[in-house]
């Protein structure tokens, strides 16, 4: 539990634009251990390319730096592309928050599963298959065999992302970046897949970074949570804590959301502060 | 204002032919917001689609104001239903200003007077003037989620079918669409019928609560009912338990 998967310290992450540079991501520092971590807040706040910036995948003239980002014994800041790829699945993977336009489209869905498979063990493809139709089946995938037959434009919302999830699965990484995993899946499913991931942090001692809006299930899935505004991670907290946290930003996003039992004629929206761009707490 | 009576809606035709709403009444009055939950493909979509007629309900009745929908139906049904859409990124055309958007269904329906219609309807989502000539890249989320608001709004409708409208926004901006839909309904008198699979966004809106599997609508409750926690479905009360966050007990041992 104690020892530290992935370290980040000062990730800086800026697009150049028309009118000056955008810093999507500023001086984000955390510690990833065999976890869950989540990260939440608005839409904007940099949560995705946080990700993208641990997987080499913020592409030019996107800009990274860093004062130390450290996965093991490898030194993430001074990677070229060449050595992501290889490390890209194998090692850290990370499930996107559009599952559809991240699958090839020309082959079946099976197909890439099994191909994974093959490209991090030596399989052959036989295994590799009934691997695959395994891993449909771990995420909860009714008729696997149905399924693996089917392209990407042929199943829906909820069976790309458990597609893409038993994917990134398959290679078995150290560590997985989901991004939004579950926003496309109906709740009994959701439930589910939380669970698979959640064995594989305890069984085999990933680290899982869950990206999410929904704050009532991070705080009730993950150990500790970020709490990300404007590119800046303005509060860290134990996830079971989060009901209590204290930067502004953090209560007013938990006032903003409608609670079974208690309805209000008007849901509270958040007011910002500029205050909120400096420092955390 | 909604009443359906024993409809069923298909999809394809010959062997490949599939049943995705199975026998469903439900009645809605006017005035009220009505929710619909229920798991993936379990049809909640495909009743709203029959409500608004994009699809042709296969058997039963479908009734708006009184009036009984059959396959064709006349322009000025089909303005009295709008529909909003499951995701704000995909439903509107990237090509389009806002104001192409908006006045697109104006030149449709022969209503004329874009110029007074399309400046109003922004004005009622709480849009300014200066998004009127934007396109949908340069709106946030919220913003986007508001034009199809808009959009469905300006053709006057009585009801307004809403599928998911916020399951694709965080909750700051969740917070005021949820609130702008209160108030659409408070000063406009619509009637709403809302999917969605988050129960305490169900339950803020609507008073009353169908929950759907396989194709059928399986029992209708109240949002107080909800709170309380007495709904008898096991589908319900896995929903209710996932409303709560996440509980790994709630898994069968498999
Ligand atoms: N390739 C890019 N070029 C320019 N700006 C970008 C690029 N990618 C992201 N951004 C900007 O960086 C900021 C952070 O984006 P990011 O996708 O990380 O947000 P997020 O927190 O994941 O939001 P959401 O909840 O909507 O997914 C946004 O303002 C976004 O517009
Ligand atoms: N165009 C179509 N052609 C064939 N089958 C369809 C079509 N659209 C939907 N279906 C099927 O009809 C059933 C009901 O789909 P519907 O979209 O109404 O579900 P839903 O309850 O809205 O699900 P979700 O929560 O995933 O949006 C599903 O089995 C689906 O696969
Ligand atoms: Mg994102
Ligand atoms: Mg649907």
């Amino acid at each position: 539990m104690t020892d530290t998967l992935l370290s980040v310290r000062n990730l800086r992450v800026v697009y150049p634009g028309d009118d000056g540079d955008f810093h999507a991501v500023r001086d984000v520092s955390f510690t990833l251990g065999r976890e869950r971590l989540g990260i939440v807040g608005e839409s904007g706040s940099g949560k995705s390319t946080t990700g993208r910036a641990i997987m080499g995948l913020v592409a030019p003239p996107g800009r990274i730096t860093a004062d130390e980002m450290r996965l093991g014994d490898l030194d993430l800041t001074r990677m070229n592309e060449a050595g992501f790829r290889k490390l890209r699945g194998k090692r850290i993977a990370m499930v996107l928050q559009d599952p559809k336009y991240s699958l090839d489209p020309v082959m079946t869905v099976g197909d890439q599963i099994a191909e994974t498979h093959r490209q991090h063990v030596n399989a052959g493809r036989k295994a590799a298959r009934l691997a695959a139709l395994e891993m449909l089946e771990a995420v909860q995938i009714r008729d696997p065999e149905r399924v693996y037959g089917l392209y990407p434009h042929q199943v829906s919302g909820g069976m790309g992302q458990r597609v893409m999830i038993a994917m990134m699965l398959i290679a078995g990484p150290d560590i997985l970046i989901a991004d939004e995993p579950t926003s496309a899946l109906d709740v009994t499913v959701q439930t589910q897949v939380l669970a698979i991931m959640d064995n594989l942090v305890r069984s085999r001692g990933m680290g899982l970074i869950l990206v999410s809006h929904n704050l009532h299930l991070v705080s009730s899935f993950c150990d500790r949570v970020l709490v990300m505004y404007a590119g800046r991670v303005v509060e860290t907290c134990a996830a079971g804590d989060l009901a209590n946290a204290r930067h502004p930003y953090t209560r007013g996003l938990l006032a903003a959301l409608p609670e079974l039992g208690h309805r209000r004629a008007e849901l509270p929206q958040l007011q910002r502060d500029p205050a909120w761009l400096e420092g955390s707490l | 204002m909604i009443v359906l009576e024993h409809a069923s809606v298909y999809y394809g035709a010959g062997s490949k032919r599939v049943a995705a709403v199975r026998d469903v009444s439900l009645r809605v009055a006017e005035g009220e917001a009505f929710g619909l939950v229920g798991e993936s493909g379990s049809g909640k979509s495909t009743v709203l689609r029959a409500i608004a007629g994009l699809i042709p309900h296969a058997q039963g009745v479908v009734r708006l104001a009184g009036l009984d929908m059959g396959a064709r139906r006349p322009t000025a049904s089909r303005r009295m239903a709008q529909m909003v859409f499951q995701d704000p990124y995909g439903s509107l055309h990237p090509n389009q200003t806002v104001d192409q958007t908006l006045s697109m269904p104006i030149a449709i329906h022969k209503l004329g007077d874009a110029d007074r219609r399309v400046p109003a309807a922004l004005a009622e989502v709480g849009l300014g003037r200066e998004h009127r000539f934007r396109y949908p890249h340069q709106l946030s989320g919220g913003q986007r989620q508001r034009v199809a608001i808009a959009r469905a709004l300006i053709l006057q409708p009585r009801i307004l079918l809403l599928d998911e409208p916020t399951s694709a926004l965080d909750v700051s901006v969740q917070a005021e669409i949820l609130n702008l839909l209160t108030r659409l309904r408070r000063e406009l008198g619509l009637t709403m019928l809302m999917v969605s699979h988050d129960l305490a966004v169900i339950a803020h809106l609507c008073e009353r609560i169908g929950v759907m599997s396989g194709g059928e609508l399986l029992e209708t409750t109240t949002a107080d009912a909800l709170a309380a926690g007495a709904v008898s479905h096991p589908y319900t009360q896995a929903l209710l338990r996932s409303n709560q966050g996440f509980d790994a007990s709630s898994i069968t041992a498999a």
